[in-house]
């Protein structure tokens, strides 16, 4: 009696698995329990067991293939058996043994995988799409300039079609307009399964982008010291708080690249140097000018920098590139008396610090306790790019930073 | 419509004239044997027309010409081109589609050109060069020079209506073009007489009250006269003629095309090649005291040499640089 | 600026190359005693003489032929067709001679000829005297192809055209002949291959050339009147050389394109100009490109019926609402 060898569902959320090799030839004698195949899931590379006895009669799925949960992809035989009727079978539902309970509990991708309609196909992807997007080629291109979905615009063209005036609806309706896409100095890196399937899951609870938060207080009693110090030189421009923020967010993220990215919706964009937006108020809403290569502007120039252009925003006197192309953002409601508060990213970028501000507080100290001056600070980070650990490291980071500005100039 | 006579007696104060006739006949003859070879073999492509068989009707005309006067013929044509000048070298090069060709290798066995020595081609159309002819005669006219156009062209060709139109006005313009209609009696495989009204293709000259000649065109010095006539009377009174050079071949139509079979029978051409045009003259020279046999040999020879000579120089000459595909469309 | 007719343009361009190159001579049918069956040449006879300006018998085939043979030999012919129509009839000398004798010669030979003449359609003419054959021609590599629309670019294209080297097909139009523009006095030319944007805007492209030149500027008008979209009109005036530069920079600004021209639609001018601008503008289009062009039936006699299958602003409208998603 021959058994069907199909591509097994290794973990709960694995929909296909990459066939890596196979360590069973056509031909060789099988054990029920034996290896048959290193399969590559969503997660790490499992074992794909044999579910019968006898001798691999015929593998239908060479090595290298992604093949969908459920498709048949060899089979196991006696000897001269005649097994024309299951090879032409083709994929069918995986044997009960193989069944994972997960099934019912997984969101609606599980359906399509455990009874496939069209084993031959992947299954189609989940969020919001119902197929090709159609969209004009200048359509595609602004979208992709701009970091927007596609998948999330609705088009006015004919049979859908999303056209450019599509784009330019989604774009006043939304807070971010258009972005210019810096012009040089990054690499882009495809996504791996794990990171497909945890964008897909995310995406699927949390809307759009899924946002998760990381507070972080810091001492600020050294920063303000320097911050007097330097002031007291008399220089212009001053320096403010906020400046040093920037600077410091700015050398900060070139030790953590992987917060300094874009989501690109099949890859994610690494950037090599760091455009800092810095959030300001103005009439009627918040607009976001760019400080560009933060990471290599001195204090001073940012400070100069942000002066000019928080002022040119007030004026509304921008111009479009000066408010487009940050890899990273900071707003800070420190002056306005806030302390703590959580922002929401600006897509496509992978992060954004809230900042608070700077209040007298209580603090432990070796035993006693002191008045020292502190700072809650608030990553909100895209979980499709950027984990906690990352962006907790990231913090860490940046507090030792503010706490010890020796620390950067030497 | 005169009617030539053969020349009757050799002069002997020409025999260096008589000579170069023969060689360049021989040049033609062996050239041609040798193109076959090639074709035969693989290094000549396409088509390839031979002149075997009518070397007296281009040697004996252009030997009339002057090198200013213009040559346009069709497509079995390296007769004409060798006799004008153009180097056995060029024109095996350009048969072969070498890089040293006349034409650079990009036209081939149907488009020798050249321009200094106002060969002016080598055409693939049948009949179209005729209306060329024709404007390099108004062209001259034009300029009030008095070039000769000599224009060859086949039997079958006088049924084509540029033919007509042409010789209209030529006729008409009085234009001084000599059209040559090489009659070999067969288009590719239909004789003459089944493929027009008229066999006499000098008699269409009088639907455009043209001057014209039949010649035997198996006589080199029958074919010089009757051109040398011609050329006068273009050159002193602007008037076109029509002369039809009774000839045969002794190939195909074409490398392609069957020698003999359906449409002629190996019997006629064993017979037209007793009136072999260089035997005849041959013969003629020897038995006037004009030619040694061993002077003959030594001729062939030379000749033969030269031949392969251009072979070997073909075989050894480069094909054209792939760029050469986009050059000469536009001249800038 | 003087206001002149396209017909005298095209006669001041005859008559000033003619007096600068002697080398340069008019045949055709009528061309001179009668002069000119569309009065193109008037007066050239007399300005010139028999030598110079040929009236020929009716063999298209032969003196085209001739006008060749005579370039081969270093004049500069200006061949003229009656029309376009009988031109076919001379066809295998266009391109069998005039436009592969350079290549095929390896260079040696140029051929520095003009064959001009009215195409396209005109009133009720019929099937066998309306055809548009500027694809017949710029399919060729060897010749180049030219079509001015109006008075001034006639001249100017005409004089160029003579003075190439290279053989160039130029095609006019009966129904162009009466049309009047401005042509200023004094020497100018207008080069081969260069479109012209005969109106500038910022919505639409409307790529067009000859006859469909004045409608899509009509067109135009009514476009920014009645619907505010800003329509940017492309006259190609060379077929070939195509202009594709001009094309493009006028996509690339507009982002959307309507190609017209009077010639049937299949392996038409326009299948050339979309080609070329999906190509190397693909990115730039926010909808496919429209094509406006004759219908493709033999013309028919009845006016009615011709007038519908002409392009007009109409159709130019029709298709600038399509690719602006107006409709």
């Amino acid at each position: 009696m021959a058994t069907k060898v199909v591509m097994e569902a290794l973990s709960p959320t694995m929909e296909e698995g990459r066939l890596v090799k196979w360590l069973k030839q056509e031909g060789d004698p099988v054990d029920a329990g034996d290896v048959l195949a290193e399969v590559e899931t969503d997660k790490a590379v499992m074992e794909l067991p044999a579910r019968g006895d006898g001798v691999l009669r015929k593998v239908l799925v060479p090595a290298g293939s992604t093949v969908p949960v459920g498709q048949l992809v060899a089979v196991i035989g006696a000897a001269g058996e005649d097994i024309s009727a299951l090879v032409k079978d083709g994929a069918g539902p995986p044997p009960p043994a193989v069944a994972k309970p997960a099934a019912p509990a997984r969101p609606a991708p599980a359906a399509m995988a455990v009874a496939p309609s069209s084993p031959s196909l992947p299954p189609a992807p989940v969020a919001a799409a119902t197929g090709r997007v159609r969209a004009s080629p200048l359509a595609r291109r602004i979208a992709r300039e701009r970091g927007v979905d596609l998948t999330v615009v609705r088009g006015s063209g004919p049979g859908g079609r999303i056209i450019k005036r599509d784009l330019e609806r989604a774009a006043s309706g939304a807070a971010v307009p258009a972005l210019s896409v810096p012009s040089a100095g990054y690499e882009d890196v495809p996504l791996t399964q794990i990171r497909k399937t945890i964008a897909r899951r995310l995406a699927e609870s949390l809307g759009p982008v899924p946002h998760f938060f990381l507070t972080v207080e810091i001492d600020m009693e050294r920063a303000w010291d320097a911050r007097e110090a330097l002031n007291a030189l008399g220089e212009e421009p001053r320096i403010s708080f906020n400046d040093i923020i920037v600077k410091v967010v700015a050398q900060a993220l070139q030790q953590h690249r992987e917060c300094n990215a874009w989501w690109q919706g099949d890859a994610i964009r690494y950037f090599h140097d760091v455009h800092l937006g810095m959030a300001v108020a103005v009439d009627q809403g918040l607009i976001t000018p760019v400080i560009r290569y933060a990471n290599q502007k001195s204090l001073r120039q940012i400070a100069r920098e942000t002066a000019d252009l928080s002022q040119r925003a007030r004026d509304r006197k921008l111009k479009p590139e000066e408010y487009t192309g940050s890899t990273f953002s900071v707003s800070n409601l420190g002056m306005l008396g806030i302390h703590e508060f959580t922002a929401v990213i600006n897509p496509p970028e992978a992060g954004i610090v809230a900042v608070g501000a700077i209040t007298r507080q209580p603090v432990v100290d070796g035993g006693a306790v002191t008045v020292r001056r502190r700072m809650r600070l608030t990553m909100s980070c895209d979980h499709r790019v950027i984990d906690g650990a990352t962006g907790a490291r990231f913090l860490q980071t940046l507090k030792r930073m503010l706490e010890n500005p020796l620390a950067m100039v030497w | 419509m005169a009617q030539s006579a053969t020349v009757t007696k050799l002069d002997p104060a020409r025999q260096e004239f008589y000579h170069r006739l023969l060689r360049q006949m021989l040049l033609v003859r062996r050239f041609e044997e040798k193109a076959g070879e090639a074709y035969a073999t693989g290094k000549v492509g396409g088509f390839c027309h031979l002149y075997i068989g009518q070397e007296a009707v281009a040697v004996g005309t252009i030997a009339a010409l002057r090198d200013d006067d213009y040559v346009f013929t069709a497509y079995r044509e390296h007769a004409h081109a060798l006799v004008r000048g153009m180097s056995a070298r060029a024109c095996m090069a350009e048969l072969f589609g070498k890089a040293t060709g006349s034409s650079k290798g990009k036209g081939g066995s149907m488009h020798l050109f050249d321009a200094g020595r106002n060969f002016l081609g080598g055409h693939g159309i049948v009949g179209s060069h005729l209306p060329l002819a024709a404007g390099a005669g108004f062209a001259t006219k034009y300029r009030g020079a008095d070039q000769i156009t000599a224009c060859y062209f086949g039997e079958a060709a006088a049924n084509i209506g540029a033919f007509h139109e042409t010789l209209n006005m030529a006729a008409l313009w009085t234009l001084p073009v000599v059209f040559i209609c090489e009659n070999n009696r067969y288009g590719m495989g239909t004789a003459l007489e089944r493929a027009s009204a008229v066999y006499h293709i000098a008699d269409r000259a009088c639907a455009h009250e043209m001057d014209s000649e039949t010649v035997d065109g198996m006589d080199v010095l029958a074919m010089y006269d009757a051109m040398q006539r011609a050329i006068q009377r273009g050159r002193e009174s602007k008037l076109p003629t029509l002369l039809e050079a009774r000839t045969y071949r002794y190939m195909g139509h074409s490398m392609a095309d069957p020698i003999h079979g359906h449409y002629r029978t190996k019997e006629e051409l064993e017979e037209q090649k007793t009136k072999d045009p260089i035997a005849g003259l041959r013969h003629r020279l020897r038995d006037d005291g004009l030619l040694e046999d061993a002077e003959f040999e030594a001729m062939d020879k030379h000749v033969h040499e030269e031949v392969e000579d251009a072979v070997a120089f073909a075989d050894e000459s480069p094909d054209p640089d792939p760029s050469e595909l986009f050059t000469d469309v536009y001249k800038a | 600026m003087p206001l002149i007719t396209y017909r005298d343009a095209l006669n001041q361009a005859l008559r000033e190359e003619m007096e600068r190159d002697p080398d340069v001579f008019l045949m055709g049918e009528e061309v001179g005693v009668y002069q000119g069956a569309y009065k193109v040449s008037r007066g050239l006879l007399e300005a010139f003489g028999e030598r110079r300006v040929l009236d020929t018998p009716i063999a298209e085939l032969g003196f085209a032929g001739i006008g060749v043979g005579a370039a081969m030999v270093g004049l500069r012919p200006v061949i003229e067709f009656m029309t376009w129509n009988f031109a076919l009839l001379a066809i295998d000398e266009v391109i069998n001679s005039a436009a592969k004798m350079l290549y095929m010669s390896g260079g040696q030979i140029p051929i520095p000829i003009v064959f001009r003449g009215p195409g396209g359609a005109a009133l009720q003419l019929g099937a066998q005297h309306s055809q548009a054959f500027e694809s017949y021609y710029a399919h060729v590599p060897g010749l180049k192809v030219v079509a001015p629309a109006t008075p001034y670019d006639a001249k100017g294209l005409l004089k160029t055209a003579i003075r190439d080297d290279n053989p160039v097909v130029f095609l006019e139009g009966e129904m162009l002949y009466n049309t009047k523009g401005e042509v200023p006095d004094g020497e100018y030319t207008v080069p081969l291959g260069q479109a012209d944007v005969k109106r500038a805007g910022d919505d639409v492209t409307i790529i067009c050339h000859s006859k469909t030149v004045a409608p899509a500027l009509r067109a135009a008008e009514q476009l920014v009147e009645q619907l505010q979209v800003s329509a940017e009109v492309v006259d190609l005036r060379s077929i070939r050389p195509l202009d594709v530069e001009t094309i493009l920079a006028s996509v690339r600004k507009t982002n959307r394109c309507v190609v017209v021209e009077e010639g049937w639609p299949f392996c038409g001018v326009g299948a050339q100009v979309v080609h070329e601008i999906q190509h190397a503008a693909f990115d730039d289009l926010d909808a496919p490109i429209e094509r406006i062009t004759g219908a493709d039936v033999p013309m028919p006699y009845n006016k009615h019926l011709e007038r519908a299958a002409k392009p007009g602003p109409e159709h130019v409208i029709a298709a600038v609402k399509r690719v602006a998603y107006l409709d």
